[in-house]
């Protein structure tokens, strides 16, 4: 019995020091996580969704790439430099990196890349970047440079894994018919080993990988499209990794199961959710309006009701913990009388007693689009109908299919407001969405804002490579989007994803979890070696 | 011989049903609003105008409808199904046949499930019509057929999958280790994962099938000849399996002739539910990404399987009723 007892307690002490001994992990072991959709194309250039670039970034690899805390650093390039005149960015590469195949890395992959995506026949969707590149040279097999028309500082960041491709595989040939995108030959943490359509994607660890092989053996992602059974399987151990809803988060993940078994990690996803209004319908042309209509949403409420408290309130166009996001900006706090009051200036006023606001015997009536298939927006838009309706605003909700709420409503402008989310680069640069010009056909400020102060801010920040000078320039902007609000700001959810506890070394940070993913690693006593 | 001259009489008049069917589809097809490369670029800020129109271009998108289509019938033709509007621009042939066999062989398990369950079950009802094991039956399988698919299936795995940890939830097979299996691991590896969709896939089918047996084996026990076997001593046994299913089965060559189709069609929300990489979800993949050469190709073959399968049924009942093969020289 006492045998059993102190054999009992060496286990739990030994178990305590593997795990507490964080300089050595053990290589070995695999991670299966889920996703809905499967990737279209290994090529990174060429593939627009979020599961192809999640593979294809452990696959590739790029000059520069963003650190943990959201800072540039190189990556395949070891330092860079920017010509005082803010034009050449010189990229000095590392030596001795091959592709999959044993080829040197050369900048010649790197121009090649660039030729590529500028290329006219080149089917992608990235080439905006590029076209303001004057000219790219390899003056040598380890030096990439680069000069722009005019300083772009957007432009450091662009050189990621999308210009990276192996030019001795492709030089020649029809990108688009390459064999390369479904069989990739990479540089990076990790290689295919196998892909089989729509069922799962298997990657193995990379063993010449210049930043050293990643602990784990296998990086395997099951394609599967429903939510519902990918939590399941989560729960019966066919998934190691898994994103969940804030309602899977909160009250199903609370379980003795979950607590002994998984980890769960929260952090501020990079998007946020608005409600935009179409600028050129003379009911929301009056800036104290859309103000009004700002007091007068909870947007703690939402936070709480629709996100369970897993999201903060945006205030601006950013994410609270980037660098350029400016604290201080105002907020417009719930406060419904004070809205009433804004709207009374306005000329709002409820005459005929109805219940609603009219003005000129028109009523302040007015519909929300959003897309079919978002329950959070849905809701949120439900929400904020309660809200306004307080202060006697007549609000629709219509939700729609994607492509036609696209094609029928936002390319013709035939909207009155949108309930949609943008999805957050790293970069500060915002030109696309806010700048007047954008306002054509098919671009992105489809609401027609247009204020000549937010123009120039715009285009002096992609010209100002200091960081301190561009914080004060994206600062400025986002004081003027708060008191103009063509959007009011609603919330920045958080991502909330799960991992199995038998993943050490992960380290969660601004960037997220999977900065670190070639450090994760299992005790060898807990590597399995079967998955369901 | 005349069943020669039927067979091509009837492929000659399919020709035109066929291209009907595809001309129909192509151009309903574009009635729905979006472009697929909208779906590539839709707010992508580096996404230039330039490249937008290019991309049509490429596609073929900015010629005029009827051209597309002409053009679209000429690979038909060479048996070319054309390329992919995604990102992965592959042929389109090889995109389906891919999926073909997991799609088949579920759906193969599952018609033949049906059909091993919904006859004997149809069977028994209408031998003891109105009694407890019809209207028991009756009930169950209606109950099957109006449950939902999808928490149907979502209840089995959480008991099979979750609290007994019987069976796999989703997928086809196990995922490490699935290659050191033996060959008979590997079939019962797959076994285990297919129940639970097969079983799911079939219990929605059992109600018209079981249904429609118990109706016809109705109409046949009250045909005279029933009575004069039972007049001439026969057990009842005799006369429910040897004269009056073999009649009452005919009916079925046209349903499952009807169903060939169903063969390669596979539903969007199972294969979704169990993650099956079946014709289902690359249908609804391309309907919403708009990809109209893969939802062409996709339906040349459904529309060419039904057509086969009219046909099928057609000369499986000449075959089996000579009633009707003599009728056809009167």
């Amino acid at each position: 019995m006492k045998v059993i007892i102190v054999l009992f307690l060496t286990l739990a002490i030994m178990e305590q020091t593997v795990s507490g001994r964080a300089g050595t992990p053990d290589y070995g072991g695999y991670i299966v996580t889920g996703s809905i959709g499967d990737a279209s194309t290994l090529i990174p250039m060429l593939s627009t969704d979020a599961t192809s670039h999640e593979i294809a970034g452990l696959i590739f690899s790029g000059l520069v790439k963003y650190d943990k805390d959201l800072n540039l650093v190189g990556d395949l390039a070891e330092s860079w430099g920017v010509s005082p005149d803010g034009l050449t960015i010189t990229f000095h590469l590392r030596k001795g990196v091959r592709w999959a195949d044993g080829v040197e890395f050369t900048s010649e992959d790197v121009l090649f890349g660039f030729r590529t995506i500028t290329d006219p026949k080149t089917p992608t969707a990235y080439a905006g970047d590029y076209l303001v590149v004057e000219k790219a040279e390899a003056p040598d097999p380890y030096t990439f440079r680069v000069t722009y028309k005019e300083p772009f500082a957007p432009g450091l960041s662009s050189w990621g894994n999308l210009v990276v491709l192996p030019r001795h595989l492709l030089e020649g040939q029809d990108i688009t018919k390459s064999p390369l995108g479904r069989r990739p030959v990479g540089l990076g943490p990790f290689r295919l080993s196998e892909w089989k359509t729509q069922e799962r994607i298997e990657l193995e660890a990379n063993g010449t990988y210049f930043e050293g092989r990643p602990y784990l053996d296998r990086f395997i992602m099951r394609i599967i499209p429903d939510t519902a059974t990918m939590f399941l399987e989560l729960k019966s151990g066919g998934l190691d990794w898994m994103g969940l809803s804030p309602i899977q988060f909160d009250r199903q993940t609370d379980t003795p199961f979950f607590r002994n078994n998984f980890r769960k990690y929260k952090y501020l996803s990079f998007s946020y959710t608005y409600l935009g209004y179409n600028l050129r319908n003379p009911l929301f042309s009056d800036r104290r309006v859309r103000q009004a209509i700002a007091h007068a949403i909870d947007k703690e409420e939402i936070v709480r009701g629709v996100l369970l408290g897993y999201g903060v309130v945006a205030t601006g166009p950013y994410k609270p913990d980037a660098w350029f996001y400016n604290p201080a900006v105002p907020s417009f706090p719930y406060d419904p009388e004070r809205a009433k009051a804004l709207l009374a200036q306005a000329g709002w006023r409820d005459t005929d007693g109805d219940g609603i606001l009219d003005k000129d015997g028109r009523p302040f009536s007015f519909s929300v689009l959003t897309n079919q298939g978002n329950p959070l927006r849905e809701r949120t838009a439900q929400i904020i109908q309660y809200r306004l309706g307080k202060i006697g605003i007549d609000m629709k909700i219509r939700t729609l299919e994607w492509t036609a709420f696209i094609n029928d409503f936002i390319d013709t402008r035939r909207f009155d407001a949108v309930l949609l989310g943008w999805t957050l680069g790293q970069d500060p640069d915002i030109y696309d969405i806010w700048h007047s010009s954008k306002t054509g056909p098919k671009e992105l400020n489809f609401i027609g804002y247009a204020n000549p102060e937010v123009d120039r801010l715009l285009i002096e920040g992609r010209r100002t490579f200091d960081r301190e000078k561009r914080r004060k320039i994206y600062f400025r902007i986002q004081e003027i989007l708060a008191e103009d609000q063509p959007y009011t700001f609603l919330y920045v959810p958080m991502a909330l994803p799960v991992i199995h506890k038998r993943f050490q070394g992960i380290e969660p940070a601004p960037a997220g979890i999977s900065h670190n993913l070639i450090r994760w690693w299992v005790p060898r006593s807990k590597q399995r070696t079967l998955a369901p | 011989m005349p069943l020669l001259v039927f067979l091509g009489k009837r492929l000659i008049v399919m020709i035109p049903t066929f291209l009907g069917i595809t001309l129909i589809s192509f151009f309903v097809m574009h009635l729905a609003p979006g472009e697929p490369m909208a779906i590539q670029a839709d707010f992508n800020p580096k996404m230039t105008p330039e490249m937008r129109e290019r991309l049509r271009a490429q596609y073929g998108l900015d010629r005029p409808l009827p051209v597309q289509y002409v053009h679209w019938l000429k690979g038909l033709l060479t048996l070319d199904l054309g390329t992919s509007f995604s990102a992965d621009r592959r042929p389109v042939w090889d995109k389906i046949r891919e999926r073909l066999p997991v799609t088949l062989l579920v759906n193969f398990l599952s018609i033949a499930l049906i059909l091993a369950v919904s006859i004997p079950l149809g069977v028994a009802s209408a031998v003891r019509a109105g009694g407890l094991f019809d209207r028991v039956s009756t009930v169950l399988v209606f109950v099957f057929y109006a449950a939902p698919a999808f928490w149907v299936a979502l209840l089995l795995m959480l008991l099979f999958g979750v609290h007994l940890g019987l069976l796999p939830i989703s997928g086809l097979h196990s995922i490490m280790g699935y290659d050191r299996m033996t060959t008979l691991e590997k079939v019962l590896d797959w076994g285990r994962h297919l129940i639970l969709p097969v079983l799911v896939s079939a219990l929605g089918g059992l109600a018209g099938l079981s249904r429609y047996m118990r109706s016809s084996m109705l109409e046949v026990l009250r045909q005279d000849f029933i009575t004069t076997a039972r007049a001439k001593g026969l057990p009842e046994r005799m006369v429910v399996y040897r004269h009056a299913l073999r009649n009452a089965l005919l009916p079925l060559i046209t349903i499952l002739g009807l169903s060939l189709p169903g063969l390669i069609g596979g539903s969007v929300i199972f294969e979704s539910l169990f993650a099956i990489p079946g014709i289902g979800q690359l249908m609804w993949t391309s309907v919403m990404a708009r990809d109209y050469p893969v939802l062409m190709g996709n339906l040349v073959i459904v529309a060419i399987l039904t057509l086969l399968g009219n046909l099928l049924a057609d000369v499986g009942y000449a075959l089996a009723d000579p009633r009707i093969r003599t009728g056809g020289g009167r």
